[in-house]
């Protein structure tokens, strides 16, 4: 069986679109990868209409997950993502968010989505209103902050050591025994991108006598 | 709550009451906390708490490059490490634009498939050890020795090989491993049948896993099930048949599914698949071409070290693949593969610089283990120790 190419996923995107015209944002391709940006408001009815309308049948809740952009004015992404057996297809449906925002839950539609909102919630503090048991999942008990953000830094704020005179696990402050490296490795790959003196001749237009005008 | 009754009167109620389950506890596969809520012996509400074995390994990522994920990815299912490299490698190359050659491709479905065995052979005798067999655990740990050595010849480690990179695999076959992997396949059909006569129509332990935990196909779908999870529930569905990747869409073999969805199904899906497994792998060793073992771009993969003896030009490839490594476009992609215990998938946004923006890992156990709750409810105590060993949990992934 062969991927769907770019003509198809667009004609199907666009099927979407004019299904659902006041939920759906606009659609994008990338990499033959359909992705449906939706309204935060309007996720559960459009994870519902994904599941049951004949034409999608994403009877397949994969996974929910978070990306967080800082730079946004909306700096969070909700993406989910949706397998369809009856059409072997897939699609990434995806809303933007901020901390203060709460978004719909599709506990109710999917019940694989209960779990995957609670990781969401324990690592980018996005809230989903309407799931039954928002819990944090994979961080400690009384975890504070939440660590994917980009802003939480790689070592965390606590860090946790058995005491042997008080029989117990203490948390404590992070110390670090060395300073935190962060390499730059952001250098020009392709090397020099300047020209050097008199290249610039090279790529002048030729005159008529072939030298350079 | 139950009313017990003396010369007619109430004479006290009994509470429902919650016992912990694990974290150390041998059939919890590894930290599984369970909290469970039990009427007597009935289990009434199963609360799994876990993360325990969280290590950050997403956000880890992000800190490394491309390149240095790699091994991290070894390290969430360790049962099956190479299938999860095999996902990652399929995203990177995605968002790369480039394809591994040939020859890379059916080594890749070689390993994924041992990597298959290996799981398999763990996951099928340690639930046999959980309801209560204990020679299938230690039949499978010697076969799984032998596969663990293939992995040690091609990659150097019996475990965490960081084999399949993006752009191909490390390092092509060392002598003789090609016809020692098809010796294993002629001899891996009797440890099977071995298996099948101990367990198979054991009455002790179709006792404990027929008709347990059952689960059917609509039920599945909600949530989320993957892999012989789906399968057992009656639903044909194989991504390496549906949604092929590297060479799996030249290789002929059947996808098994069960009947019923019972813990019982589940286990003869996952031995069905260890036989196709070993089709799958005469076969792609019979067709795979000789050539390159991972692409020509000097820019991706690292030149041979023969070559970095003579060439200053492959030293300076080295040297920068090594420390600031390649440059990932901006994009993002989904990729999924089916490893051994489901849907495996990467989901990788690259910014265009040489460490991933976000790398989120779809673990297929963390849909099983969500499941748990009512997939066991009703049952008794002792069902719950069969119900958890028939999902294949490996806290690796889970917790990530």
């Amino acid at each position: 069986m062969t991927l769907p190419t770019p003509e198809a996923l667009k004609e199907f995107g666009d099927q979407i679109m004019a299904a659902l015209p006041q939920d759906a944002d606009r659609i994008e391709i990338i990499h033959g990868e359909l992705i449906l940006w939706v309204k935060r408001e309007a996720i559960v009815r459009v994870s519902t209409y994904l599941r049951d309308d004949p034409s999608c049948l994403f009877k397949i809740m994969l996974d929910i997950c978070g990306a967080d952009y800082p730079d946004r004015p909306q700096r969070f992404e909700i993406v989910y993502n949706f397998l369809s057996m009856k059409h072997n297809r897939r699609i990434r449906v995806k809303l933007a968010t901020d901390e203060d925002s709460a978004v719909p839950s599709i506990t109710g539609v999917f019940s694989a989505a209960g779990w995957c909102e609670r990781e969401t919630w324990d690592l980018y503090g996005v809230y989903f209103s309407d799931n039954p048991d928002l819990r944090r999942i994979l961080t400690d008990y009384g975890f504070e902050g939440h660590p994917m953000r980009k802003d939480f830094p790689l070592t965390g704020y606590v860090e946790v050591r058995y005491e042997e005179k008080e029989k117990r696990v203490v948390y404590e402050p992070v110390k670090l025994k060395q300073e935190f490296r962060s390499f730059d490795f952001l250098s020009p790959w392709e090397g020099m991108n300047s020209v050097l003196p008199g290249d610039e001749k090279a790529l002048q237009p030729k005159g008529p006598e072939g030298k350079p005008s | 709550m139950t009313d017990i009754v003396t010369d007619g009167e109430v004479e006290a109620k009994i509470k429902n009451f919650t016992m912990n389950f694990g974290p150390q506890h041998p059939a919890a596969h590894g930290v599984l906390r369970l909290v469970v809520e039990m009427d007597g012996e009935i289990v009434e509400r199963a609360d799994p708490h876990i993360g325990l074995l969280h290590r950050g390994t997403e956000k880890l990522i992000e800190y490394k490059t491309y390149l240095q994920a790699v091994p991290y990815f070894d390290r969430l299912d360790y049962v099956s490490p190479m299938c999860q490299e095999h996902a990652y490698a399929l995203a990177v190359e995605k968002l790369l634009g480039i394809t591994p050659p040939p020859r890379a491709q059916y080594i890749r479905v070689v390993f994924s498939e041992i990597t298959r065995i290996l799981n398999h052979l763990l996951n099928i005798t340690a639930f046999a050890l959980d309801v209560g067999a204990i020679t299938p655990l230690l039949w499978g740990f010697e076969e799984r020795e032998k596969l663990m050595e293939f992995y040690e010849r091609v990659s150097g480690a019996r475990l965490h090989a960081a084999y399949f990179r993006p752009g191909g695999v490390h390092q092509d076959f060392p002598a003789g491993l090609g016809d020692d992997i098809l010796a294993f396949c002629e001899a891996f059909p009797k440890t099977i049948a071995n298996l099948e006569r101990l367990v198979t129509e054991n009455r002790i332990f179709k006792q404990r896993t027929v008709d347990v935990g059952i689960v059917s196909a609509e039920d599945a779908m909600d949530w989320g099930f993957s892999g012989p999870m789906l399968r057992g529930s009656g639903v044909a569905w194989d991504l390496r048949r549906s949604q092929p990747y590297d060479a799996y869409d030249q290789i002929d073999f059947d996808v098994p599914i069960g009947k019923n969805g019972d813990c019982w199904d589940r286990y003869l899906v996952r031995m069905e698949e260890m036989k196709q497994s070993l089709r799958i792998i005469k076969q792609a060793m019979a067709q795979m071409p000789t050539g390159p073992i991972k692409v020509n771009d000097r820019k991706v993969a690292p030149p041979p070290r023969g070559e970095m003896k003579q060439s200053m030009e492959a030293l300076i490839h080295h040297f920068k693949l090594y420390t600031e490594g390649y440059h990932v476009p901006a994009g993002e992609t989904y990729t999924a593969v089916e490893a051994p215990k489901g849907e495996f998938a990467v989901y990788l946004v690259s910014d265009g610089s040489n460490r991933p923006y976000r790398c989120h890992i779809r673990a297929p156990g963390f849909a099983f283990l969500q499941a748990t709750d009512f997939m066991s409810r009703g049952h008794m105590l002792a069902d719950m120790v069969a119900i958890v060993g028939s999902m294949d949990i490996v806290f690796g992934e889970i917790d990530r």
